[in-house]
């Protein structure tokens, strides 16, 4: 019971927090909106039974990624967008709402929600660590050069300008 | 007394405890801050408020409270007040998550009424919540606390406030990846994430602390730690000879007081920690001497000592040496321990 409300909660803080970041014009407000929707996220995760993930929620998207992203628009001082008027932008922008809320819609309405499978059983730390290192190895390891690359290519770009 | 009513009241009882401990240990800590402070440099400090001056801070806290609310003009104003609550929710809710001491049992209390019988005898973990993954809890609400600073910088649309804001966001990600590799070796031994689990692997011996077996980590978690809380030498965020008081320089009354509290909650936090992963927590490290809560105090105690010693007898760094410290010595340093320690238990666990 008190689940279902506390999930009725985050949910709701998740897709409001996340309508702000679209919709505010300061760049600031909606980084700070950005992160109330990763920790709401966060908490469904934990919610769900899964601490180790809820905590690598918060770790590395609210906190790494959203420091760095607060950090450069206070450098750059990123002033508030001016109104754009540009009707077939927003038009355009309207269509491609509608048709991914159709098809969330027909997704939703075709699965099985409850006899969905299990998915596979990383909540814990060591399962985690096992799948990591066995069945999803080469996944793993592709993941780490691209990261190293876009580091590479990180360094490059700055250092041109220097 | 149903059993969820048991609970229930057990976990506000532990609440109440530790929040009103902290608040004396945070008021008892400003005051020693500067009575220490004021004998390591020859003065006397404030010893006129009752004895010794041990009602200071009970003054301190009466001024702030009637001091006036400043606004400043062209300030944020949601943000501007959302940034002590920010700060005090990370203080506290990180210090939920550690232990305090071994479990106990209370006595047995023949006297109580029948409807608190279940109370005597009741075996009590000092502890609000036990998390399976509370170091990376702590890690997490740690990571969210630099934004309390980076908002407090940013709403209150002064440069001071800014910079101060900034140096706060550079000074943290800089140093929080080391204290979190700092961890590793430590998580690697006790095979587990739980504080307990970790204070436990420590029993015995004093040469099993981690402060002997880990030496490397605890030197990079102390410089780290001291980062994060932002104390002298790396209180660059308020530098107060070139940034008025840095992110806080517009804050006045309970807000100031609310943002001072959050750095004193932090910085118990860091001495906890440090007590717990490095210095075998309530254990004494002798064989044979009882676990209490008391050692851990003692241990906390000295730990609070040396943070204002340090405060007493360093200068602050420079920007520059702060970033080559954090990124070409205590990172690299944290890696190899890392490596060193997976090494060595690999090895020995066969």
């Amino acid at each position: 019971m008190i689940d279902l409300v506390l999930f009725y909660v985050f949910a709701g803080l998740a897709v409001g927090s996340a309508l702000v970041v679209v919709g505010q014009r300061n760049p600031i407000y909606s980084a700070f909106s950005l992160i109330v929707t990763f920790c709401s996220l966060s908490a469904i995760y934990g919610l769900l039974g899964s601490p180790f993930i809820a905590a690598l929620q918060v770790i590395v998207y609210a906190g790494a990624i959203m420091v760095l992203f607060l950090f450069v628009l206070m450098l750059l001082n990123v002033k508030a967008e001016t109104e754009t008027t540009s009707r077939a932008l927003a038009g355009a922008g309207g269509i491609l709402v509608l048709l991914f809320v159709v098809q969330v819609g027909v997704t939703l309405i075709r699965a099985d929600v409850v006899h969905a499978p299990a998915a596979y059983e990383a909540s814990t730390i060591g399962m985690a660590g096992l799948l990591f290192s066995s069945r999803f190895v080469y996944v793993f390891e592709a993941t780490s050069i691209l990261i190293l690359s876009a580091l590479v290519g990180a360094v490059v770009l700055a250092k041109k300008e220097l | 007394m149903s059993p969820v009513q048991q609970e229930l009241a057990i976990a506000v009882l532990k609440i109440t405890v530790l929040m009103s401990a902290l608040l004396i240990l945070f008021s008892g800590m400003t005051l020693a801050e500067r009575r220490i402070l004021a004998f390591m440099q020859f003065r006397l400090g404030p010893n006129r408020t009752g004895p010794f001056g041990l009602l200071q801070p009970v003054a301190d806290g009466i001024k702030l409270f009637f001091k006036e609310e400043v606004m400043p003009e062209g300030a944020s104003k949601w943000l501007f007040f959302g940034a002590p609550v920010v700060a005090i929710f990370c203080a506290f809710t990180a210090i939920a998550v550690i232990p305090y001491g071994p479990a106990f049992h209370l006595p047995t209390l023949s006297f109580l009424p029948e409807w608190l019988g279940w109370l005597s005898g009741l075996e009590i973990v000092p502890q609000i919540a036990d998390l399976d993954v509370g170091l990376l809890f702590i890690f997490a609400i740690n990571a969210l606390s630099v934004y309390a600073i980076v908002l407090a910088g940013w709403a209150a649309n002064s440069k001071f406030s800014l910079l101060g804001g900034l140096r706060s966001a550079a000074q943290m990600f800089s140093y929080e990846l080391a204290l979190g590799l700092s961890w590793v070796g430590i998580i690697m031994l006790a095979g587990s994430f739980k504080v307990t689990d970790i204070v436990n692997a420590q029993a015995g011996w004093f040469w099993h602390w981690n402060l002997v077996l880990q030496f490397p980590a605890f030197l990079i978690y102390l410089i780290a730690g001291t980062a994060e809380v932002g104390r002298i030498p790396f209180d660059l965020p308020e530098g107060e000879t070139e940034l008025v008081a840095g992110f806080h320089t517009e804050y006045s009354s309970m807000k100031f007081a609310l943002i001072q509290m959050a750095e004193y909650v932090n910085m118990i936090t860091v001495g906890v920690l440090v007590v717990h992963l490095f210095l075998g927590g309530w254990h004494f490290g002798i064989p044979g001497v009882p676990a209490s809560i008391l050692w851990f105090l003692l241990k906390l105690g000295a730990l609070l000592f040396f943070f204002i010693w340090l405060r007493g007898t360093l200068p602050r760094f420079r920007y520059d040496q702060l970033m080559d410290l954090g990124w070409k010595v205590l990172i690299p340093l944290a890696a190899l321990n890392i490596m060193a320690t997976a090494g060595i238990v690999a090895f020995f666990s066969r």
